[in-house]
C-alpha cells in the first residue's frame, strides 16, 4: 500500500455538497404525514366497523346539526387559504403579511376548535358522551382526533409567530413554516373526509 | 399525591419476582458504582448520553438489544423449566398470573426491546457509511428514537418491582386488556412501553427512508446500493406505513381502560375483533420488518466470504420488494380460526403462501452466490448457514399453517410457538448475531474473538433443535401454548428435552459473553488496522475502524455495484484526497436523554394515575422540543487542518498493517485464501 | 417583480394567488354541493352517498393540487410515489378490514 505515491482519482471523491437540508426535512415531514394518514385510516376503519353500534343510545341522524358542520368546514376552508397567502408571503421574505396571515389562520382554526368543543361538551352534558356506545366512542375519537392535531397545529403556529417576531424569516423559520402549511393542509384534506364519512354519510 | 401508588405496589410476598427485582437492582447499583469508582460519568456523558453520532447510538441500541436478550431469555429459562415439571398431580414453581406475566413479557422484551433495538442499531452503525454519508437525515431525532425505546424498556423493568406486568400476552388481545378483566398496572405498563417504544421506531423509520433517499454518495444510483441498504430501505417502509396501525391499536385499548370507551369492551357496542384485525395488520409487517434487515446481512456475509459478487442483485431486490407489498396483505393468518370464513381464509391463505416464494428467491441467490465462491468460514459465515438450514424448516411450517384447514387443527397449539420461533431464532437473531459478529471491529476498533464465538454458534444451533423440535411434536399432539400446568404426561418427556434445549441455548449466551469479555481484553491483538478486517465489498469498509466521527474525509463517488469492492480493483482504495475541508458535524446535546426520561416519567404516571406528574412531565417534552427548535448553534465544525490530522493518522496505521505479518487478516493479496 | 426566495432546491411548486383562489373556491364549491345534497333530503340514498363521495374525492384531489402544489415533476416524485404507496396501503387494509369484519358480523351474529 503506497501512500506516499498518487492521490485519489477526482472521478473517484468529492467535496461534499452542501446538503439541502430544507428539502430533507421537507421529504422527512412528507413521510410522516403518509403516516399520519395511515393513523387516520385505522380510525376511520374503525369508525366504519362502529358506526352502527348505538347500543339503544342515539345514531349521528339525531346528534349531527349539519349546518353547524358547514360552518366549521367554511373555518378551515378560509384558514388554509389564509395559510397559503402567508406562504406566498413568505417566499418573498416579507416578514409582517407572512405574520399577519397566519394570525389570521390562527384565529379561524381556534373558531373551528371552540365550535368542536362546543359541539363535544352540547353532547356529553346530555349523556351521549363517548363512554355511551360503541359509537360514540369512534364518533369522538376520529373527530377528537382530527381536532387534537388542529390544536398541535395551532400550537405550532404560535410558537412559529414567537419565532418569526424574534428572529425574523431566516432559511430555518421559512422552512419550518412549509412544513407548518403541509400540516395544515393535510388537516384539512382529513377534514373533508371527516364531514363526508362522519356527518354526511351518517346523515344520509 | 402519588395516584394508585403505595408501598404495596411491591410483591413483597412473591419471594422469585423479589429476587428476580432485587437482583436487577443490585446489578444497577454495582453498574453505577462502577462508573463513580473510575470516574466516568463525564465521560459518558459527553461521549454517549448525548451523542448524536449514528455510530455511538447503534452501540447503545445493541448494548440495550443484549441486556433485553438476557432479560427476556430468563423468561425463557422459567417458562420452559416449569413445564418440564407441571405434569399431571406436580403444579410447578409459577402460580398461573406469574407464569401469565412471564410469557407476556418475553414476547414483549424480544420483539419489542430486543430485536427491534438490535436491527435499529445494525441500521445506525452501517447504512450511513455504506452509502457514502456522514450522518443520518436527522440526527437529533435519531437520538431521541433512542432514548424513547430505552425508556420503554425501562419502564418494562421497572414492572418487576413495582406492580406487575401484563398478563395479556405481549399481542394483547380484548376483552381481557379491557379494564373489568385486567384492573392492575400490568396491561397499562404494557400499554404505555409499547407505545413509547412504537413512536421511537416509527422515527427511525422516517429517518433512515429519508437518509437512504437523499443523503447516498454521487453516483450510487438506487441499483448500485449494497442489499442491506436495500433491505433497511424497504424495512423502513414497513415501519413507517405500519407502526401508526399499532399506535390506533394500542390508543383505543387506552381510551376504553381510561375513559371507559366502548371499542373492544363485550358490552355497549364494543367489537373485540377489531382489537385483533388492527394489531395484526401491524404484528405482520412487524414480522417482516425484524426478519429483512437479517437478510440483508445475510447477503453481506454471504458475498463478502464467498469473495464474490451477489448472485441475481436485481431479484434479490425485487424479491424484497415483493415481500414488503405482500406482506400487508396476509394478515389474517393470524386469526384464520376466529369465525371469518372459508372465503376470506381462502384469500389470505393464498397471499400468505405467496410470500414465501420471495424468501426462497433469496435463499437461492444466497446459494449460487456461494457456488463456486472462495468460501471462508469466519464466524458471520457459520450464522449465516445455521440460518440457511434452520430458518427453511421454518418458512415450510409457515406455509403448512398458511392452510386455513390445517391452522384449524394447529391454531395456537405449540407447532405455532415452534414455527415462529424457528423462523425468529435463526431467522432474525442468527441474522442480527451475524451482523454483530460482522460490523462489530467497525464500530470499536477490534474483531470478536473466533473460537469463543463458534463454540456460541454451535449451542444456539443444537440447543434451537432441541427446545424447538419438540414443540412441533406436541403441537401434532394437541398441546396448547401458554400453559403453566397440564395433565397429559404424555408431553412431558418432550417438554423435558425443551428444557435441556434451553439449557445448552443458555451455555450459548454465556458463551457470547465470554466472548465479549475475551475480545475486550485480548483487543490489541485482534485490532483492525486497516478499516477492512473481512476484505469487504461495501463503502463501509474504506473508512477507519472504528471511524472518525465525520465517517469520510471527502464523499467518495461511486461507479458500480460493491463500491468498495471496485476502489480497490481499480488501485484507488486507500489513497489521500489532494486536499481537505472543513467538516461541519452536529453538536451533541443532551435533550433526547431528557425527552427519554420524560416519556418515561410521563408513561410511569399514567400507569399509576400520578396527574400532575404526566401533565408536567409532557410539558417539559413540548418545552424541551420548543426551545430545541429556537436553538441556533446546532452544528459544530471541524477544521480542514483537523480532518487531515486524523486522515494521516489512518494512513500512518495503514502503513504499519501493511508492513505487519498478519495471518488472520485477509489483505488485497490474501483474496479468497484462508 | 418581486424577487422570490425559494425555501429549498428541489423546484417543487410554490403556488400563486391564482392557484390559492382556485382551490378555494373549488373547494367552497364541493362542499356546498355535498352538503346541500344532504341536507335537502329529496335525493335517494344511495345516489346522495355517491355525490357526496364524489365531491370528497375531487375535494382531496383540487386540497393536492392547489394548495400543497403537489404535481407529477421530478421534484416531487418521491411524494408522489409515497403518497401513492399510502394508498395502496390502505385501501389493502381499509378495504380488508371491512371486508373481514363484515363477514364476522354476519356469521357470528
Amino acid at each position: 500500500m503506497n501512500t506516499e505515491a498518487a492521490t485519489i482519482d477526482s472521478a473517484y471523491v468529492r467535496e461534499a455538497p452542501h446538503p439541502d437540508t430544507a428539502a430533507i426535512q421537507a421529504l422527512g415531514f412528507w413521510i410522516y404525514l403518509m403516516s399520519d394518514l395511515v393513523l387516520f385510516a385505522a380510525i376511520f376503519a374503525t369508525y366504519a366497523v362502529l358506526r352502527g353500534n348505538y347500543a339503544g343510545g342515539p345514531s349521528g341522524r339525531e346528534l349531527f346539526d349539519l349546518p353547524y358542520t358547514v360552518v366549521e368546514t367554511m373555518l378551515l376552508l378560509f384558514s388554509s387559504s389564509s395559510c397559503g397567502l402567508g406562504m406566498l408571503a413568505a417566499y418573498r421574505g416579507r416578514k409582517n403579511p407572512v405574520l399577519i396571515w397566519f394570525g389570521v389562520t390562527f384565529l379561524l382554526g381556534l373558531g373551528f376548535i371552540f365550535m368542536e368543543i362546543n359541539e363535544f361538551h352540547t353532547m356529553i352534558v346530555a349523556g351521549n358522551g363517548p363512554a355511551r356506545s360503541g359509537f360514540l366512542s369512534a364518533f369522538f375519537t376520529l373527530v377528537g382526533s382530527h381536532g387534537a392535531h388542529v390544536c398541535a397545529g395551532l400550537l405550532w403556529m404560535a410558537v412559529m409567530i414567537g419565532q418569526m417576531t424574534a428572529k425574523g424569516l431566516t432559511p430555518p423559520v421559512r422552512s419550518r413554516l412549509m412544513r407548518l402549511s403541509m400540516f395544515w393542509h393535510f388537516l384539512d384534506i382529513v377534514w373533508v373526509g371527516v364531514f363526508t364519512i362522519v356527518y354526511l354519510m351518517g346523515s344520509i | 399525591m402519588f395516584g394508585r401508588l403505595s408501598l404495596s405496589a411491591i410483591p413483597y410476598d412473591k419471594p422469585i419476582i423479589m429476587g428476580a427485582a432485587g437482583g436487577s437492582v443490585l446489578l444497577g447499583l454495582v453498574i453505577l458504582a462502577l462508573i463513580t469508582y473510575y470516574g466516568k460519568w463525564t465521560y459518558l456523558w459527553k461521549e454517549w448520553l448525548t451523542s448524536l453520532d449514528h455510530k455511538k447510538i447503534g452501540i447503545m441500541y445493541i448494548v440495550l438489544a443484549l441486556v433485553m436478550l438476557l432479560r427476556g431469555f430468563s423468561d425463557a429459562v422459567m417458562m420452559r423449566s416449569q413445564q418440564a415439571i407441571a405434569a399431571g398431580a406436580s403444579l410447578g414453581y409459577l402460580p398461573p398470573g406469574h407464569f401469565n406475566q412471564i410469557f407476556s413479557a418475553h414476547g414483549t422484551i424480544m420483539i419489542v426491546f430486543m430485536a427491534m433495538p438490535f436491527l435499529v442499531g445494525l441500521m445506525n452503525i452501517a447504512i450511513p457509511q455504506q452509502i457514502g454519508a456522514r450522518d443520518v437525515a436527522f440526527p437529533f431525532m435519531n437520538s431521541v428514537s433512542f432514548w424513547l425505546t430505552a425508556a420503554g424498556a425501562m419502564l418494562v423493568m421497572v414492572s418487576l418491582g413495582v406492580g406487575e406486568f401484563s398478563k395479556a400476552g405481549w399481542s394483547g388481545y380484548a376483552p381481557l386488556t379491557e379494564k373489568n378483566y385486567s384492573p392492575g398496572t400490568g396491561v397499562d405498563y404494557w400499554l404505555w412501553a409499547f407505545q413509547i417504544a412504537g413512536i421511537g421506531s416509527l422515527l427511525s423509520g422516517i429517518n433512515f427512508l429519508v437518509t437512504i433517499l437523499k443523503m447516498r454518495a454521487p453516483g450510487m444510483t438506487l441499483m448500485r446500493m449494497p442489499l442491506f441498504t436495500w433491505t433497511t430501505l424497504f424495512t423502513n417502509v414497513l415501519m413507517i406505513w405500519a407502526f401508526p396501525v399499532l399506535t390506533v391499536a394500542l390508543a383505543l385499548t387506552t381510551l376504553d381502560r381510561y375513559l371507559g370507551m366502548h371499542f373492544f369492551s363485550n358490552t355497549l357496542g364494543g367489537n373485540l375483533m377489531m382489537y385483533v384485525n388492527l394489531f395484526w395488520i401491524w404484528g405482520h409487517p412487524e414480522v417482516y420488518i425484524v426478519i429483512l434487515p437479517a437478510f440483508g446481512v445475510f447477503s453481506e456475509v454471504v458475498a463478502t466470504f464467498s469473495g464474490k459478487r451477489l448472485f441475481g442483485y436485481r431479484s434479490l431486490v425485487y424479491a424484497t420488494g415483493a415481500i414488503t407489498v405482500l406482506s400487508f396483505a396476509v394478515w389474517l393468518h393470524h386469526f384464520f380460526t376466529m369465525g371469518a370464513g372459508p372465503d376470506v381464509n381462502i384469500a389470505f391463505g393464498i397471499a400468505t403462501m405467496m410470500i414465501a416464494i420471495p424468501t426462497g428467491v433469496k435463499i437461492f441467490n444466497w446459494l449460487f452466490t456461494m457456488y463456486r465462491g472462495r468460501i471462508r468460514f469466519k464466524l458471520p459465515m457459520y450464522w449465516t448457514l445455521g440460518f440457511m438450514v434452520t430458518f427453511a424448516v421454518g418458512g415450510m411450517t409457515g406455509v403448512l399453517l398458511s392452510l386455513p384447514p390445517a391452522d384449524f387443527v394447529l391454531h395456537n397449539s405449540l407447532f405455532l410457538v415452534a414455527h415462529f420461533h424457528n423462523v425468529l431464532i435463526p431467522g432474525a437473531l442468527f441474522g442480527f448475531l451475524a451482523g454483530y459478529t460482522y460490523w462489530f471491529p467497525k464500530a470499536v476498533g477490534f474483531r470478536l474473538e473466533e473460537t469463543w464465538g463458534r463454540r456460541a454458534f454451535w449451542c444456539w444451533v443444537i440447543g434451537f433443535y432441541l427446545a424447538f423440535m419438540p414443540l412441533y411434536l406436541l403441537g401434532f399432539m394437541g398441546m396448547p401454548r401458554r400453559m403453566e400446568h397440564y395433565v397429559n404426561s404424555a408431553w412431558q418427556p418432550y417438554l423435558i428435552i425443551a428444557a435441556g434445549g434451553t439449557a445448552v441455548i443458555l451455555a450459548g449466551i454465556v458463551f457470547l459473553m465470554i466472548q465479549l469479555a475475551v475480545s475486550i481484553r485480548r483487543r490489541e491483538a485482534n485490532r483492525d488496522m486497516t478499516g477492512d478486517p473481512w476484505d469487504g465489498r461495501t463503502l463501509e469498509w474504506a473508512t477507519a475502524s472504528p471511524p472518525a466521527e465525520y465517517n469520510f474525509a471527502n464523499i467518495p463517488v461511486v461507479h458500480d455495484i460493491d463500491a468498495f469492492a471496485d476502489l480497490k480493483e481499480t488501485g484507488m482504495a486507500y489513497r489521500p484526497p489532494d486536499r481537505y475541508h472543513d467538516i461541519r458535524m452536529p453538536k451533541s446535546t443532551g435533550k433526547g436523554f431528557i425527552l427519554g426520561v420524560l416519556a418515561f416519567t410521563l408513561g410511569f404516571a399514567l400507569i399509576w394515575y400520578i396527574w400532575w406528574l404526566a401533565l408536567l412531565s409532557g410539558l417539559g417534552l413540548l418545552i424541551i422540543l420548543i426551545a430545541r427548535s429556537f436553538q441556533e448553534d446546532l452544528h459544530v465544525t471541524i477544521s480542514a487542518a483537523e480532518v487531515e490530522r486524523i486522515e494521516n493518522e489512518h494512513y500512518r496505521q495503514l502503513k504499519s498493517a501493511a508492513e505487519t505479518e498478519r495471518p488472520h487478516e485477509p489483505g488485497k493479496h490474501r483474496k479468497g485464501k484462508k | 417583480m418581486e424577487r422570490i426566495l425559494p425555501i429549498d432546491d428541489s423546484g417543487a411548486g410554490q403556488g400563486s394567488l391564482r392557484s390559492y383562489l382556485t382551490g378555494f373556491i373549488l373547494s367552497v364549491l364541493l362542499s356546498l354541493i355535498a352538503f346541500g345534497t344532504v341536507m335537502t333530503g329529496r335525493v335517494s340514498a344511495p345516489a346522495a352517498s355517491a355525490i357526496v363521495i364524489f365531491a370528497a374525492v375531487v375535494q382531496v384531489l383540487v386540497h393536492l393540487r392547489f394548495f400543497l402544489h403537489l404535481n407529477a415533476s421530478s421534484a416531487w416524485r418521491w411524494n408522489v410515489l409515497a403518497l401513492i404507496f399510502t394508498g395502496v396501503i390502505m385501501f389493502l387494509f381499509v378495504g380488508g378490514t371491512l371486508w373481514i369484519m363484515f363477514h364476522l358480523n354476519q356469521r357470528l351474529m
